[in-house]
């Protein structure tokens, strides 16, 4: 079942097309790679569906019930959307523990200033924690971490804000061989949750385990879109991006 | 005895004021340089309500709340358009305009003659005269602001401002609408500033505009900066070091007629090397 409908996102730097006409969908349960060379759109695409760069043209479509025309990023997650960043973004002045707590507690002003200590936050965060292997990290600042332990972190961020919707920005990323793994089975474990995502991934041996769907992405443009197989063997595939 | 006392109130207030600055700008990441004109707020409010109104000096300081909470919520709005040094420049010209205000609307602030003959704080017949029972008094609240910002940090709401510091647009993704944090925790720090305002003109009976300028702004903001960013206590210890600096420094035994003069020299020359060797300032983890 379709949860996200990108339809016709467009956007210009400049004059320089970056996206251009993008649609295509994001189902439940399923992992939907999105592949293509540097510099093709990817992140940007990412960017405009949680409104941190502003679209020029484009709708959203939410479980083909909410559309959604002016996106805010602090809205996304009404919307059961949440994202990681190309570039690991953790907050590194505070412990990996607030980092988590962060995406637990009240949004609101009042309701955030006068929330009462609580153990079921403290017990999601230490379940999170314990799915991302850094429970004996909980108190250290998140700048003493490694850069594998930071993109977990942010990984950990995102499970733990229970959303429908995940975009994952490259997660694997200068990862050690068992983080990539442990990353592998965190995405997998997502699936059997039943939540949609999206992975912008550039190793093909990944895309291929884990990914159910394709999308592959050309100057701003999407170039195919499939079954990762057929997709992969698609000649105009091979010449823009696999370069075989 | 009595100058001891007078250093101990001077730093009570003044701690105030560098525990609400340190809410903006230590734990939001906010150089926010118009400190010293919500000071003057509560100052001028307490001043006319006691002096014209014959207004209990505890109503006085509530009259200044609100007065200030409504000023500061409209700065507010108007810096929330702004980022880093921008923000900065804005709350700079704010500053500017109240400071202009206290001057020259002289129907109601007197101007530079400034206003005389404030009363001390009087409660149930009992007047604080004696300058040991006003200390109480106004370290008492002091000390209750400190608890009071100690809780506001260490609550979520904290923990969103201390996110806002490091990555406004990160944060937002989460779902907060970070304006409206930014904003409430503008108009609490400038009402903290009120207080210490209301206490400042009571205790020296007697206010006038050039107490509240620029410059008294910037030296909240080297209380704050040289205590160490975002820790509560280091903006105690900030205060401690830069009212008692220049009271040690009266004893260095400098010529007379150059005494004064050379006293402010040391005094920068300490503040610069100190920021040369510990830019986080003294129990601060963070540089501006």
């Amino acid at each position: 079942m379709s949860i996200l409908k990108l339809k016709n996102f467009h956007k210009h730097f400049n004059g320089t097309k970056a996206v251009s006409g993008v649609s295509f969908e994001i189902e439940k349960g399923k992992i939907t790679g999105l592949i293509g060379p540097n510099g093709s759109g990817k992140s940007t695409l990412i960017n405009l569906v949680t409104g941190v760069v502003l679209k020029n043209k484009g709708v959203l479509v939410i479980s083909d019930s909410v559309k959604i025309d002016k996106i805010k990023p602090f809205d996304i997650k009404t919307f059961g959307i949440t994202r990681t960043f190309q570039n690991v973004q953790v907050f590194e002045q505070m412990t990996v523990l607030d980092n988590i707590l962060l995406t637990l507690s009240k949004r609101t002003v009042w309701g955030s200033l006068f929330e009462k200590y609580s153990q079921i936050y403290e017990d999601r965060a230490s379940n999170i924690l314990k799915l991302i292997g850094l429970s004996a990290k909980k108190n250290e600042l998140a700048e003493n971490l490694s850069y594998g332990q930071r993109k977990l972190l942010e990984i950990g961020r995102a499970i733990s804000m229970d959303v429908d919707v995940i975009l994952f920005d490259e997660p694997y990323a200068g990862l050690f061989p068992e983080m990539v793994k442990k990353v592998s089975e965190i995405l997998k474990h997502l699936r059997e949750q039943d939540k949609a995502i999206l992975l912008v991934e550039h190793n093909m041996d990944l895309i291929r385990e884990l990914c159910d769907h394709l999308v592959v992405m050309n100057a701003g443009e999407v170039l195919a879109e499939g079954k990762v197989e057929q997709v992969l063997s698609k000649q105009n595939v091979i010449e823009a991006y696999l370069g075989e | 005895m009595e100058y001891l006392i007078h250093l101990a109130i001077l730093i009570s207030i003044w701690s105030m004021l560098a525990v609400s600055l340190n809410l903006i700008l230590g734990y939001t990441g906010l150089l926010s340089i118009t400190h010293a004109a919500f000071f003057g707020l509560g100052a001028y409010a307490t001043a006319i309500s006691i002096t014209v109104y014959d207004i209990n000096f505890f109503l006085s300081i509530l009259i200044g709340i609100l007065i200030t909470g409504i000023v500061s919520l409209l700065f507010g709005l108007v810096l929330s358009r702004f980022k880093g040094d921008i923000y900065a420049l804005a709350s700079f010209g704010l500053n500017i305009i109240v400071f202009s205000i206290f001057l020259n609307w002289q129907e109601l602030t007197r101007g530079p003659l400034g206003i005389p003959g404030i009363n001390r704080p009087e409660i149930l017949d009992f007047v604080f005269k004696n300058n040991l029972y006003f200390l109480i008094l106004v370290a008492i609240t002091s000390f209750l602001i400190y608890l009071l910002s100690e809780y506001i940090v260490k609550s979520s709401f904290g923990r969103v401002l201390q996110a806002i510091r490091e990555k406004e647009e990160i944060i937002q993704v989460f779902g907060y609408k970070t304006q409206f944090f930014k904003l409430t925790i503008f108009v609490i720090s400038a009402c903290i500033a009120s207080v210490a305002g209301s206490f400042f003109a009571s205790y020296i009976t007697f206010i006038d505009p050039s107490t509240f300028d620029l410059q008294e702004s910037i030296f909240i903001l080297a209380i704050v900066i040289l205590g160490g960013l975002a820790n509560n206590k280091g903006a105690f210890v900030g205060t401690v070091f830069l009212i008692l600096l220049p009271e040690v420094l009266r004893f260095v035994g400098f010529p007379t007629d150059v005494a004064a003069q050379m006293r402010q020299v040391v005094y920068g020359l300490l503040l610069v090397g100190l920021m040369m060797y510990r830019p986080q300032g003294l129990l601060g983890k963070f540089k501006l």
